[in-house]
């Protein structure tokens, strides 16, 4: 479980998160949904600490990541598995060596647990046979896949993923979601999805929360989330045509 | 003077949080390759015709006949060992290396997977920059050696191919009035030329912004920055040493 608790972050006073708090539950995919520029990426990266907030604190199991010391922030990075927007996967290295990559630089594991854990990996998300392919060579579909074999390779507790769907046609898009929900209720870790695609929002929000320039404005879950009276929740959910029909 | 301060900050980062000793050599030497070997051929093809230029203009403006010939070779030789190895091969090294270095460090860094590395818990300064400067201080010494040789080669072939200078007289002259020193002096300016080069491309390339634009600005940035560094170094160095 994760707790965000009045997590703000300013540039240059200009106030991208003002305030947020939230928890993302273990064993669901928690969605992080809103329009461009509300704070979603600022905040996936607050929380993964990549950018340090003015304020608040983030709690990982009850650690708070940025009031731990170096030794124990390295052990909460360790488990955690991170789906960057654009895959993020090493173009020097073929398909096998970005997903052992981990396994190289973190653990002492022999080559024979390295190989097996790879292989597992990689047909835990279908890609047992590109192996030995460059990022290059392979579908946008196939490096979101790659970079998830890489982000579980190490038994992550906590996965987030960044707009895992950008870029993808809507058949590629559910098999990605519906990937990342089965490896978070198999593995049993707290997934958080950043995402502002209504079908992501609607196969696999188990638990919404709703930014708006920079504060939460709604959380529940994708069958409460059409009912809801927050205006703009419902502007950002009914924009879409599908989904318009059923505008309240 | 910020940048100047970012900069020594960025050194200091090379050298906390370091991993194991085994992934640094496995990196070096793959970008030994990548910086040193993979710049031989135009080390090579520049060093024979500087060479082999200086040879030709050295004597076209030799005419005096109280000068003996064997003074072109000579002053082939000592502008090859003090200068044009060193400093004219670490100013082609810039352009060839440390755009290649800012270019890389760039779109790692625009397509997130610096950000990778530091999500992981790998300190992305150490695992990916280290091993660019220790090749670097490893391999120019060793280009610029090379460099020097074939200069001379070339100013002999040049020389001797032309007519300007007898092979007996080229020989002669760079044997004469030889100091050992040179070398040594010689062998210290691309040590530091390299770790100016790679570090200044590093952080230029490291701390890039925005998408493939500013990634061309990085490289462009990085070489000029070498290039500066390159020379204002060189000055110093003659000065401290010589």
């Amino acid at each position: 479980m994760i707790e965000l608790r009045d997590v703000a972050k300013a540039f240059n006073g200009n106030e991208v998160l003002k305030g947020v708090s939230a928890t993302l539950k273990k064993g669901e995919t928690n969605l992080i949904i809103g329009g461009s520029g509300t704070g979603k990426s600022v905040l996936l990266k607050c929380i993964i600490g990549l950018i340090k907030p003015d304020r608040g604190q983030i709690l990982y199991d009850g650690r708070d990541f940025y009031r731990c010391d170096d030794e124990e922030k390295q052990a909460i990075r360790r488990e955690m598995g991170v789906l960057f927007q654009g895959g993020a996967l090493f173009d020097s290295k073929t398909v096998e060596q970005n997903v052992r990559f981990p396994l190289d630089m973190l653990t002492n594991q022999n080559e024979d647990e390295k190989r097996e854990r790879v292989q597992f990996c990689l047909q835990r998300v279908g890609l047992e046979k590109a192996g030995d392919r460059m990022p290059s060579e392979i579908s946008g579909g196939m490096k979101k896949r790659v970079a998830i074999a890489r982000a579980i390779v190490m038994n992550p507790k906590y996965l987030f993923c960044d707009e895992p769907n950008s870029g993808l046609d809507p058949l590629t898009a559910v098999k990605i979601d519906e990937l990342i929900q089965e490896i978070t209720e198999e593995y049993q870790i707290t997934t958080l999805v950043i995402t502002h695609d209504m079908n992501s929002v609607m196969e696999i929000g188990q638990n919404v929360i709703f930014l708006y320039k920079g504060l939460k404005l709604w959380e529940g879950d994708n069958t409460t989330l059409t009912n809801s009276n927050v205006l703009e929740l419902n502007e950002f959910i009914f924009a879409n045509k599908l989904l318009r029909d059923q505008a309240p | 003077m910020v940048t100047i301060g970012k900069y020594f900050v960025f050194l200091g980062y090379l050298f906390t949080r370091r991993e194991k000793l085994s992934v640094y050599w496995r990196r070096f030497m793959e970008e030994a390759v990548n910086i040193g070997v993979n710049s031989v051929f135009i080390v090579s093809i520049v060093s024979t015709f500087i060479g082999a230029v200086s040879c030709i203009q050295t004597a076209y403006n030799l005419v005096s006949p109280f000068i003996p010939v064997s003074t072109v070779a000579l002053i082939v030789r000592d502008m090859e060992i003090l200068e044009l190895a060193p400093t004219i091969t670490c100013v082609v090294l810039a352009g060839k290396v440390g755009s290649n270095i800012a270019g890389e460090l760039g779109t790692m860094r625009i397509t997130e997977q610096v950000d990778a590395l530091e999500v992981m818990g790998i300190n992305s300064a150490s695992y990916l920059v280290l091993p660019k400067v220790l090749a670097a201080m490893v391999t120019f010494p060793m280009l610029v050696i090379l460099s020097a040789f074939l200069g001379i080669l070339g100013g002999y072939l040049a020389g001797t191919l032309t007519g300007v200078i007898s092979p007996k007289d080229y020989v002669s002259g760079i044997r004469n009035a030889f100091v050992p020193y040179n070398i040594f002096f010689m062998c210290v300016k691309p040590f530091v030329f390299g770790f100016l080069i790679s570090t200044i491309s590093s952080y230029k390339g490291y701390y890039t912004k925005g998408g493939a634009l500013e990634v061309g600005q990085s490289s462009t940035q990085a070489v000029t920055n070498s290039c500066i560094a390159i020379l204002v170094a060189d000055y110093l160095l003659a000065q401290l040493f010589l």
